[in-house]
């Protein structure tokens, strides 16, 4: 996925450097630190930090259990609201979420407790010695999942507790989804996605198939036929363009390529590395991008932006992240002319300087360029077309360019169902994605049991 | 700034800040320490006949709050396991090289008349300034007859004070034991036998916790523990009740009286000076940070006085002994209802889910849009606990403003609905 760079050099930095910069940005807590900041939790009621966690996370409680050296107890009731807590822990936006709403992070104080860390630390170190989750007896129930991201993974494992059989449809070779080939390698490290996703399957009832697309050699009809229910969870597939002559050219690529290829990759050292970059985008893609970049030994990364600060989707901590890895940051820039050598390769983008006229985004008619060996567009994902071609998912409502659901995740279809960021509800986050996962297994579940017992 | 010296009982020291008796005060090298780190005086540790006690190993066991932060430390550990003649040699030479510092030995032999009668000149030899009287050690010691198995007998305490006072010169200071009913009876019994003054509370009977995968108490000893003796900030309720109590009984007016018990701040010493006491004793905050803590305490004391107009320690020393009475007593007519600031509160809900399910139902909950709860009196529901004002982790955000009733003072013994009130 990374030949439009190919031309490239590799990096100087030896496999093991390199392996180093790709470690934990975020170095998990000690048992003490652990034991300290539990301590600061004030165990709040009708406490702001579940209400701001899309996944309803017992927070003050699993921080209790954490204080009262429950580790067991702690995770158990991560995992019952939330079964990708450990991944949820360490790729949360918690700067946005609980630990935003923490009331520690009042004006006086303006420390929250860290409960992302502390959910990790729950997690790392609870051992069970079976799964936690023990399933109700057999229903007889088949549901196909389509997805094997965090909404697919979440609705499954749910479904299996209640005692249905599920199969789980998956386009790539291993499950997990953007925890697999999407995050940003020192937020998720080592095989931790495999990991989760192992843990996960330990409840048993969950049969994944790889190499199966929907639109592809799979279709809405025909699983609508064989299973009892369907979720579709199939993330956000397609690549926005940027809508520029060349943009096919050596040298640019979409960001989210290369950072699947540097997740899988075992040996960094041998990742196409571009001395000069540029990202166009502003979110946490984008960063992620920069970063790794930045870390692979990139001396010049740029990352520009058509909007300002404040119109960033990366929050201010991701921005944090770029700057201290020597991202500079552009805003009021987009991207006019992709610039390219003699051979017809990147040498780098004209920008047109942008500012806000009457509250729309407008040229100023001054432009600039920047050298770079790459440029990676980090512009956001959209929804894959060709995977509802079929007659039966053609039929789905949408919303924009996304399955349109109601708040039990029903689509227009009888019996199918979906979540995650193919839908048009809530943010386009792994723990949006959970909880959407969660809710269509319950409503799932509700729908045919109701059937059974009508029956 | 203020003056902090003091003549207690005859003793004078210049400042009211006194190590207890107890390991800090085992022996010279300590007590030195403690002088010049600026301790007002100290009670040496008790001094028993030969041959000493023999201590065991471990001693120390403690109850932790949040992170680690010690509560109260229970302690195993004996009088004094150092010969009597070596004790005596180092209190002549410390007194001698310290005149100005208060200088008390604590004692403990078995309750004959003779060997009071054997050390107590000895002790007095040494140029001490007092004596006091242990009756209050309640682990090892009460098993052989001394300690609080004395302290818990009102005529043994009587009658010991009484041969103390007989055969020695010296001011004579009572500790009692608080594993009693009633403090007063033993203090009672101390001005009956003509004590200088009562020094309290020794420590209390406890178990600090258990090894659940042992299953031995702490602290452990090979594979078995003991209750020990409680001491530190949690027993400071405890010891201040019982300091009141002392101050206010009537037939035991004036005695002076040398408050410990949890004392680590200035602000516990002058909450102990304010319920009556002349000196205060302390111990377990100096076994936590060291003697050094003795310059922070004075400080604090002598600029709160500085601030208050108080020149010396005489000038609040019981003041808030007249306001401590009996329940009966108390003005049923008084209502405080609490108010919550909104500016400074931070949404925990703390107060709501402890008055809702413990109290009476008097804070109101509202959802607000962004997922957060606005938190409000019911004025007419609030009873006045303070329940939510402790819950509250915010300083000062919870007030209990009091309430104009427009109604007289009125007591349980005036109070119409008492079918037991006094005829007026």
């Amino acid at each position: 996925m990374t030949d439009p760079l190919n031309h490239l050099p590799r990096p100087q930095a030896r496999a093991d450097q390199l392996a180093e910069r790709f470690s934990d940005l975020a170095p998990p807590l000690t048992a003490r630190q652990a034991a300290v900041e539990s301590a600061r939790c004030l165990y709040c009621y009708d406490a702001p930090c579940i209400n701001a966690c899309p996944s309803e996370i017992d927070i003050p409680s699993f921080i209790h259990r954490i204080s009262d050296e429950n580790l067991q107890g702690a995770a158990q009731r991560i995992l019952s609201a939330n079964i990708l807590g450990g991944s949820c822990a360490r790729v949360c936006p918690t700067e946005i979420l609980c630990q935003q709403a923490c009331v520690r992070n009042n004006a006086q104080e303006c420390a929250p407790v860290l409960i992302g860390q502390l959910q990790r630390y729950a997690l790392d170190n609870a051992h069970f010695t079976e799964h936690p989750f023990r399933r109700s007896p057999a229903t007889g129930k088949r549901i196909a999942v389509v997805g094997a991201g965090p909404a697919g993974l979440s609705c499954a494992h749910r479904l299996a507790l209640h005692g249905h059989e599920v199969v789980v449809f998956e386009a790539s070779d291993k499950p997990g989804g953007l925890n697999e080939y999407g995050i940003a390698r020192y937020k998720l490290v080592d095989d931790y996605a495999q990991r989760e996703v192992a843990f996960l399957l330990g409840i048993g009832g969950i049969e994944i198939r790889h190499g199966q697309r929907l639109g592809g050699n799979l279709s809405l009809a025909s699983l609508r036929e064989q299973y009892d229910a369907v979720f579709l969870g199939l993330g956000l597939n397609a690549v926005r363009a940027l809508g520029l002559p060349d943009e096919h050219a050596p040298g640019l690529l979409p960001a989210t390529h290369y950072i699947r290829e540097l997740r899988q990759a075992d040996d960094l050292s041998q990742l196409p590395l571009a001395d000069r970059c540029l990202v166009i985008g502003a979110g946490n893609t984008a960063i992620d991008m920069a970063v790794q970049m930045s870390r692979l030994g990139a001396r010049d990364v740029n990352l520009v932006y058509r909007r300002g600060h404040a119109d960033m989707g990366a929050t201010d901590h991701e921005q944090a992240i770029a700057k201290a890895n020597q991202v500079r940051l552009h805003t009021w820039a987009r991207p006019d002319t992709v610039l390219l050598n003699e051979a017809g390769q990147v040498r780098g983008m004209r920008f047109a300087r942008t500012t806000l006229a009457e509250g729309r985004l407008s040229d100023t008619g001054e432009t600039f360029e920047l050298a770079a060996d790459a440029i990676f567009k980090a512009i956001g994902q959209g929804f894959d077309d060709a995977s509802l071609a079929d007659p039966a998912a053609a039929q789905l409502a949408r919303e924009g360019e996304r399955i349109r659901v109601d708040a039990h995740m029903r689509t227009s279809l009888p019996g199918v169902y979906a979540g995650g960021d193919c839908t048009a509800l809530g943010q386009d986050l792994t723990v949006q994605a959970v909880q959407h996962g969660k809710l269509a297994a319950e409503a799932i579940h509700a729908q045919l049991m109701t059937n059974v017992e009508a029956a | 700034m203020a003056d902090l010296s003091i003549e207690f009982a005859g003793i004078k020291a210049p400042n009211p800040f006194w190590l207890a008796s107890a390991p800090p005060t085992d022996k010279a090298y300590n007590v030195v320490r403690a002088f010049e780190a600026g301790w007002g005086g100290v009670v040496w540790k008790t001094l028993g006949e030969d041959p000493a006690a023999v201590n065991v190993s471990s001693r120390y066991s403690a109850h932790y709050g949040a992170n680690r932060v010690v509560q109260g430390i229970n302690n195993i550990e004996l009088i004094t396991d150092r010969s009597l003649e070596i004790n005596l040699r180092e209190i002549t030479q410390v007194k001698r090289d310290w005149p100005d510092r208060a200088l008390i030995v604590s004692l403990m032999v078995p309750c004959e008349e003779n060997a009071w009668k054997f050390i107590l000149p000895l002790v007095e030899a040494t140029g001490a300034d007092g004596i006091e009287l242990n009756f209050g050690c309640p682990h090892g010691m009460p098993e052989r007859g001394m300690g609080a198995a004395v302290g818990q007998v009102p005529e043994y305490v009587e009658m010991v004070t009484r041969w103390c006072k007989a055969y020695c010169s010296l001011p004579v200071i009572v500790k009692l034991t608080p594993n009693i009913t009633d403090i007063r009876q033993s203090a009672r019994a101390a001005h009956r036998g003509g004590a200088d003054a009562v020094s309290l509370i020794n420590t209390i009977n406890s178990i600090t916790s258990v090894d659940l995968e042992r299953m031995v108490a702490h602290p452990i000893v090979g594979d078995q523990s003991t209750h020990g003796g409680y001491c530190g900030s949690a027993v400071k309720p405890i010891a201040l009740n019982m300091v009141a109590e002392i101050a206010r009984d009537p037939a035991t007016h004036g005695l002076p009286i040398c408050g410990i018990g949890g004392i680590g701040s200035w602000r516990d010493a002058a909450e102990f000076i304010a319920l009556g006491s002349g000196a205060v004793q302390v111990c377990t905050a100096a076994m936590l940070h060291g003697f050094r803590i003795v310059e922070d305490m004075k400080d604090g004391l002598a600029r709160w006085m500085d601030q208050h107009g108080h020149r010396s320690l005489e000038a609040f020393r019981g003041q808030a002994v007249e306001h401590t009475t009996d329940w009966k007593y108390l003005d049923i007519n008084y209502k405080s209802i609490a108010h919550i600031d909104p500016q400074t509160c931070i949404g925990c809900g703390r107060c709501h889910i402890a008055c809702e399910d413990t109290s009476h139902q008097a804070i109101a909950s509202t959802p607000a849009a962004d997922g957060t709860h606005v938190y409000q009196v019911i004025e007419e529901e609030c009873v006045g606990c303070n329940l939510c004002q402790i819950t509250c982790p915010v300083q000062d955000c919870i007030e209990m403003v009091a309430q104009d009733t427009g109604k007289p003072y009125l007591n349980w013994t005036q109070d119409p609905r008492n079918p037991y009130r006094e005829a007026s």
